[in-house]
């Protein structure tokens, strides 16, 4: 058994929110969040008898330039359908969506595949439909189990965006799943701060067995975790000769897990058939005219050329539209440091603090004049990250944070020359003679446990390079 | 013609009980309605939809929705703003 071939094979069906200002099919605002339940609601989206739906021609407009953005062809007649199910979150027991003739066929996305080699990962199509309403699952003892239905949503403008199954690994879905929403934002087309506003079905199997199709990964974060949930079931299941469904499972965000839906809910029976309410559509013509901005991969390559960084710092600067403006409003201070304290610092900091990014683009001076003081060997590196973290916390506690040249003032964190240290380096040279043994012996970086007891030792004022200087001419190197 | 077990997934479809007594008397009436649609295609259509209308649209402006008491005012027994519906999971 254990020669098995595991292969795995993944199909995504992304659905994004359109940051429109109306809904899809009537006037009701799109900017639901903030307000109380049913508020944002008319005949149209709560689907009462006799009420008409007209389409958002914003809503196409962005559509289609997300289709042209990742090479679709946009055949000449695109044509609703109504989707029919029950269940409570659909107002009209179907959804409006798109059957046979979508907006967009085909196109493209390039990723990188685990061995960091370009891959390309073909679209099947994209096409527009309504978001339906959201559902609250209650329940106690006294009372019984029972749902509570906000139809705020319900209309609200969705792409879905189907990809060939052709991606191997989470991680790939993953990289995608980043790409593509890097895309979006730099299209202005949806709002990725929005909660719930890009979630993912997931079609994965191993090779030579059923497919399983994943439903509710609600964060495009929980892809990576559920894909590769389901793949151990999926191995485990089949090394102890079992058989694999097909089935719908849907992801349980908490658990880290995937469980059974129950079978009603797979009855795929949607009898679609084209909606009698809604003309054709035939835009093919707009595409034309649609001007694209300059899209992560050409900003990849721009980033390379302009300011000779390294194609990962580029990927990384590149991946977020707001890091990159961030990175090229910083980067006059110097193209090479600025990429590296942003790529390699910066992000890691903010991540660990869970603050968005926006809060540091409000201060780039300050952050400016944080690399100035590295790039000019004021402070060390070791400082720089101190000062960094100090910075930081005072911008997520106050928001308005006290300087970087105030900080290295008040900490007393200037870089001082390697010659103030010389006491230092053969004090604790003389308690360490083992390491400097190892050192003669040819151990590589025997001598990092120094220079570390030295930075220790001097408050990270000292620079490490000049430490490492300092001791092979001590040791008469 | 339709037969008893085509009725009995739609109305499952549907999510809408129908009892073993009432099963010969809903697929009497579908056969009953699907006749008319027989007499209807006597007439020589001319393709599959009749749809004349192409890009109909409207611009993205907002316009006012309805209050939350008329959006709820066919809904039984909602709660704080919500529209009240038997478990589903």
């Amino acid at each position: 058994m254990a020669d098995e071939d595991f292969t795995v094979i993944i199909g995504l069906e992304v659905h994004c929110q359109l940051d429109t200002a109306s809904k899809l099919f009537c006037g009701c605002s799109a900017d639901f969040r903030a307000d109380a339940p049913n508020t944002h609601v008319c005949p149209v989206c709560l689907g009462l008898p006799g009420a008409m739906p007209v389409l958002n021609k914003k809503a196409i407009e962005y559509a289609l330039k997300v289709a042209k953005a990742l090479n679709c062809r946009i055949p000449e007649e695109g044509e609703f359908c109504r989707k029919n199910y029950f269940y409570p979150d659909l107002v009209k027991a179907y959804q409006i969506t798109m059957g046979d003739n979508p907006l967009a066929l085909g196109g493209y996305i390039e990723i990188e595949d685990d061995a960091g080699n370009p891959k390309v990962v073909n679209l099947t199509r994209i096409h527009v439909e309504e978001d339906p309403g959201r559902l609250v699952h209650m329940g106690n003892k006294e009372r019984g189990h029972y749902t509570l239905v906000d139809y705020n949503r319900s209309g609200i403008p969705l792409i879905e965006m189907v990809t060939e199954p052709e991606l191997s690994s989470p991680k790939e879905a993953r990289r995608l799943l980043n790409k593509l929403r890097a895309t979006l934002e730099y299209l202005d087309v949806f709002d990725p701060e929005k909660e719930g506003s890009i979630r993912v079905d997931a079609n994965i199997s191993i090779k030579g067995h059923e497919r399983v199709e994943i439903k509710n990964i609600s964060s495009y974060k929980g892809v990576e975790k559920a894909l590769t949930f389901e793949i151990t079931r999926q191995k485990n299941l089949i090394r102890r000769g079992g058989t694999i469904s097909r089935e719908t499972r849907h992801f349980q965000e908490g658990k880290g897990t995937t469980t059974s839906a129950r079978s009603k809910e797979v009855a795929n029976d949607y009898r679609y058939f084209p909606e009698p309410d809604l003309p054709v559509i035939r835009v093919s013509d707009w595409v034309e005219k649609i001007a694209l901005p300059e899209l992560p991969d050409a900003r990849r390559d721009r980033f390379m050329s302009q300011y000779g960084i390294a194609v990962n710092h580029a990927r990384t600067l590149t991946g977020d539209l707001h890091l990159a403006e961030f990175y090229e409003l910083a980067a006059p201070v110097g193209a090479q440091i600025t990429a590296s304290w942003v790529a390699d610092i910066l992000i890691g900091e903010l991540n660990y603090r869970d603050m968005p990014l926006s809060k540091v683009t409000s201060h780039a001076d300050q952050f400016k004049e944080l690399v100035i003081l590295v790039r000019d060997k004021t402070i060390t590196d070791k400082a720089g990250v101190d000062v960094l973290r100090v910075w930081l916390d005072s911008l997520h506690e106050n928001g308005s944070p006290e300087s970087p040249a105030a900080i290295v003032a008040r900490l007393g964190l200037i870089r001082e020359a390697g010659e103030s240290f010389r006491g230092i380096v053969e004090k604790i040279l003389a308690k360490n003679p083992q390491a400097i043994a190892d050192h003669k012996a040819g151990k590589k970086g025997a001598l990092n446990f120094i220079v570390g007891q030295v930075m220790k030792e001097t408050k990270g004022k000292s620079d490490p390079r000049e430490i490492h200087a300092m001791i092979a001419e001590i040791l008469g190197e | 013609m339709v037969k008893e077990n085509e009725v009995l997934h739609i109305a499952e479809l549907a999510d809408i009980g129908i009892s073993s007594a009432e099963l010969g008397k809903f697929t009497e009436q579908f056969n009953a309605i699907l006749e008319y649609f027989d007499i209807l295609d006597t007439l020589e259509a001319s393709g599959p939809l009749m749809r004349p209308l192409v890009n109909v649209f409207r611009e993205d402006e907002v316009t006012p929705s309805i209050s939350q008491e008329d959006a709820l005012r066919n809904s039984h027994n909602p709660e704080d703003g919500y529209v009240r519906a038997p478990r589903v999971i």
